[in-house]
């Protein structure tokens, strides 16, 4: 299978775009930080060194903090051949090298892919995935990651949970002492009016970048071509139809093993149902109906 | 003198539009050899695998002995195939032996029940999926390789640096229809 060379270039521009801006927002911060307590360069030099160097270490070691936060182990074939030779084959199809097979010991029904790049990449299931998908089924899910892997949707995935979710944490952070600051120990200093109105800029200007930079990320054009790029692995669309349509049957999905950061790695969305256009415009994923239909279809 | 150097600047841009295709059907090329290896490595697995499923297999399938013949010689013949052909109807051969001897399996619950057994036709499942998954990929490398040497302007040059026509991997037809068991 071919995967239109735009596809994987594409996702290499947006994840050095994604560290780019990542980096000269936490300089930003830096910079705002720095003026507050009367040095601009200080604050600046302190937060883009901090920026750079976390950003190479999610490039490097984004895909093991993501796995230790889902808590998958890695498996050997020994315990799951089935899983360990479906994986094989699948990469064989798709011409790169081999992932690396874990699993999440959940009887909930999900999989993810993470890693930077082909050659350095894994492919996650939930034990209740491997128990109640036929061999078909199996093979549509892991094709589905596999096509993920292989245009480096998962590079820029990884950087999203990875620096998104720091700049999530870190503007929580800085709300909450805006909210708290002013009560309690003044500690006299003149300048805290300064720093509480500066960090409410920030924030005003944190928000919608934050927000843009999640819609990017979990654009649905993803989903719907991992699954027909899966589709033309396996030559056979209607075993991720069927896996798809057990999925969006299991009653107990992924709630305590995913969070709102690591969520648009999945196959199908981690949190429980809600209908409705508003939460159907925010989710992460879309609707697996939809999904299925346009398998259906091929 | 202009239009000297208006010339040579077409010679050099077409000089190096031809060393790009040049070295972009070269990488194909290359991508063809590797599919093809890669569905050698698989065949070999399975070859290596018959001796001991047809060793596991014998204590109980006593009344089977043709089955497990037929198998040996498949397997055999896979080791003397030397062309792509040659190969694509020994691995087709083994394929249908297996699929008789499996099925035929079904008949002997205590081996049914066997650790080894179990083990090794799960692997052997596995390792027949490999095979047909890089036979996949080797068509569509070939099929992508076929069509780049045969497209305009590029075919001209295919035939100056003798790019030819790769075959594919055929599937054998008995593939598409029902398996017939023989008992």
């Amino acid at each position: 299978m071919r995967i239109a060379f735009n596809e994987v270039r594409n996702n290499k521009f947006k994840s050095v775009l994604l560290a780019s801006l990542f980096i000269l927002i936490i300089g930003f911060l830096g910079a705002v930080i720095g003026v507050a307590y009367g040095n601009l360069y200080f604050g600046l030099i302190i937060a883009v060194l901090f920026s750079i160097i976390y950003s190479l270490i999610g490039y490097y070691s984004g895909d093991r903090m993501i796995l230790s936060m889902s808590g998958a182990r890695e498996v050997t074939k020994r315990e799951f051949p089935y899983l360990f030779h479906t994986i094989e084959g699948l990469s064989i199809a798709a011409g790169i090298p081999k992932p690396k097979a874990y699993v999440i010991d959940d009887s909930a029904l999900n999989a993810f892919a993470t890693g930077r790049d082909p050659k350095n990449a894994s492919i996650t299931v939930t034990t209740g995935l491997l128990k109640k998908l036929n061999r078909q089924e199996l093979e549509g899910v892991i094709a589905h990651e596999m096509s993920h892997i292989k245009n480096y949707d998962v590079r820029f995935m990884m950087l999203t949970v990875i620096l998104v979710g720091i700049i999530v944490l870190l503007s929580d952070f800085l709300l909450r002492s805006f909210w708290y600051g002013g009560h309690g120990d003044r500690r006299g200093k003149g300048n805290l009016g300064i720093i509480i109105i500066l960090f409410a800029v920030v924030l005003a200007i944190l928000a919608p970048i934050i927000g843009n930079l999640i819609k990017l990320a979990i654009s649905r054009k993803r989903e719907f071509l991992a699954d027909a790029h899966g589709a033309i692995l396996t030559r056979y669309p209607p075993g991720l139809a069927g896996a798809l349509k057990k999925i969006s049957k299991d009653p107990d999905p992924l709630v305590d093993k995913a969070n709102k950061a690591t969520a648009h790695l999945f196959i199908s969305t981690p949190f429980r149902k809600k209908t409705g256009i508003i939460t159907n415009l925010f989710s992460t994923h879309p609707p697996i109906d939809e999904r299925i239909k346009r398998l259906e279809e091929m | 003198m202009v239009s000297w150097t208006v010339i040579g600047i077409i010679i050099a841009v077409l000089v190096v539009l031809v060393i790009i295709l040049y070295n972009s059907i070269i990488r194909l090329k290359l991508q063809v050899k590797n599919a093809l290896a890669q569905i050698d490595v698989q065949l070999k697995r399975r070859n290596d695998l018959i001796p001991n499923l047809v060793e596991t297999v014998k204590g109980y399938m006593k009344h089977e002995k043709r089955v497990l013949e037929t198998t040996t010689k498949a397997r055999s013949a896979m080791l003397s195939a030397k062309t792509m052909k040659e190969k694509a109807s020994a691995s087709n051969m083994i394929s249908d032996t297996l699929k008789t001897l499996f099925a035929v399996s079904e008949n002997y619950p205590q081996l049914k029940a066997n650790e080894n057994f179990l083990q090794l036709q799960e692997e052997l499942a596995g390792t027949e999926n490999k095979i047909s998954y890089a036979r996949q990929h080797y068509n569509d490398i070939v099929m992508e390789y076929n069509t780049k040497i045969k497209v305009f302007p590029n075919t001209l040059f295919a035939k100056w640096f003798k790019f030819t026509d790769e075959l594919m991997f055929e599937a054998a037809k008995e593939e598409r229809k029902q398996v017939k068991v023989k008992f």
